[in-house]
């Protein structure tokens, strides 16, 4: 089964073509990561991935669903975490966590989700005192509380220290093994190689690469990225 | 909707320098002119100045509350978060009007049991039309405090045109001068906020406001509100 299908995806920003005809279809309980420098088009393809931008050409589904015309019923079963994303201040962990949940039909059990995020002692926290990888743990929590078919990650281990980070990698696997299929945004090669079954490198717009981080990787990934992307347009 | 409002609720309560702006420093601010005791033509101070404090209430939360909390929800990128949820952002905002539009109606009580416990004003004689004035006024102020929210980029910017429009629209509502010349009362006729004192003044004494009254600031909530849905930017 497919659970993330885009076809000849473009989208324009005036003149500048933002992403530039990309296709890529990622499996039902697949870990996909999306890969790229600052600019290469991750953002957009996710905005338009999760609704929030309409495409200008290309053909979209999330668990069978068009983005546009089932609007409703994918944010029902689509789980998003987004880049720089925040909560109010003097919201605590538990009442976000409510909150949150009250959207959803069937919702994950709170107070499970908060302790396998580690997060059960924070619960009267307000967001203001996390800390940056606590506050990162949330926005995941968040994202899986509707029970999501699909999650898309954005960015999630940036600003961690190297044991949350690894915490989080161990999180990320869990959740795929409870059936989620998962679509990773990162800047971390080492995190793409350890965590993703297949990859695509994005590059001015396009998947420049697609495939296993071991058959794209020679002699690492991060070695491949760098090939990849770092000549520019003459 | 319920538990986004309860959680607006609750979020605004713990905020104490809205609570105190718009909450007690009216009631303090009557209390003063009532303990004065001073007069002008014949009238108390206090019963000149019950309805432009009253007035006061609605801008402090539509005017500066309520346009700061719209602009940081979108710089914080929560409405965009919520637009991934089956709830939408837009669902958030009508949670802040419902809990807006509660609070100035509980801080009018508060203003008018000031008045009256303390300092014998008496309650409005036009109750219906002073209720209606009331929520016209919240209307009419909420929506321009929507559509700043709307216009403004971030949460700085849309504190400071609230800061920079209550001026000019409280001096219509006759903070700072009560007793207007013929000229300017005539001018602030026309403004919502010197409207709304004037429309709350006439039915405190027990007459109808006056049609151009709720003209005005019907017309204010109806124009604001269509330009913010116009130009709303959710991120």
């Amino acid at each position: 089964m497919t659970a993330i299908a885009v076809e000849g995806l473009t989208k324009r920003y005036g003149a500048k073509v933002a992403v530039d005809d990309v296709s890529f279809t990622v499996a039902e309980g697949e870990i996909f990561g999306l890969l790229g420098r600052n600019g290469a088009g991750k953002s957009t393809t996710v905005d338009c991935l999760a609704g929030l931008r309409v495409p200008d050409q290309g053909r979209i589904r999330v668990a069978g669903l068009d983005p546009r015309r089932d609007r409703q019923r994918l944010r029902h079963v689509l789980g998003v975490q987004l880049q720089e994303s925040q909560l109010p201040d003097k919201l605590t962990v538990a009442e976000a966590m409510r909150l949150y949940a009250s959207f959803y039909r069937h919702p994950e059990d709170t107070e499970r989700l908060l302790a396998q995020l580690d997060l059960t002692e924070k619960r009267n926290t307000r967001y203001r005192k996390l800390s940056g990888g606590q506050k990162q743990r949330l926005s995941v929590a968040l994202a899986l509380i509707g029970r999501p078919r699909v999650a898309i990650l954005d960015e999630l281990t940036t600003g961690l220290d190297p044991v949350a980070r690894r915490d989080t990698w161990q999180l990320v696997d869990d959740i795929r093994n409870q059936g989620v299929t998962i679509m990773l945004i990162t800047h971390f090669m080492e995190e793409a190689e350890r965590l993703c079954d297949r990859v695509a490198i994005m590059h001015d717009g396009r998947v420049a690469a697609l495939g296993t981080p071991a058959a794209l990787g020679r002699p690492t990934l991060e070695d491949a990225f760098v090939a990849l992307t770092s000549w520019r347009k003459p | 909707m319920k538990m986004l409002t309860l959680t607006e609720a609750r979020l605004l309560a713990r905020e104490p320098l809205a609570l105190f702006w718009g909450l007690a420093f009216p009631m303090a601010l009557l209390a003063v002119m009532g303990v004065s005791a001073g007069r002008v033509d014949g009238v108390s101070l206090v019963t000149i100045y019950e309805p432009i404090v009253i007035a006061f209430v609605s801008v402090v939360f539509g005017i500066q509350g309520l346009p700061v909390q719209v602009a940081a929800y979108r710089e914080r990128r929560i409405l965009r978060r919520l637009a991934t949820t089956p709830a939408g952002p837009a669902r958030v905002v009508g949670a802040q009007l419902i809990v807006s539009l509660i609070v100035v109606l509980a801080a009018t009580a508060g203003v008018l049991a000031v008045g009256r416990l303390g300092f014998g004003v008496p309650l409005p004689r036009q109750p219906v039309g002073f209720a209606l004035v009331v929520v016209l006024a919240a209307t009419a102020t909420l929506a321009l405090g929507l559509l700043i929210g709307a216009l403004a980029p971030t949460a700085r910017s849309a504190g400071a045109a609230g800061t920079v429009l209550f001026f000019p629209l409280m001096y219509f509502a006759g903070l700072w001068t009560p007793q207007m010349s013929e000229t300017t009362r005539h001018i602030g006729q026309y403004t919502p906020l010197g409207a709304a004192a004037q429309a709350l003044r006439d039915s405190m004494a027990g007459g109808w406001p006056h049609p151009a009254a709720i003209a005005v600031l019907g017309g204010c909530t109806l124009a604001c509100a269509a330009a913010a849905t116009r130009f709303f930017r959710w991120d």
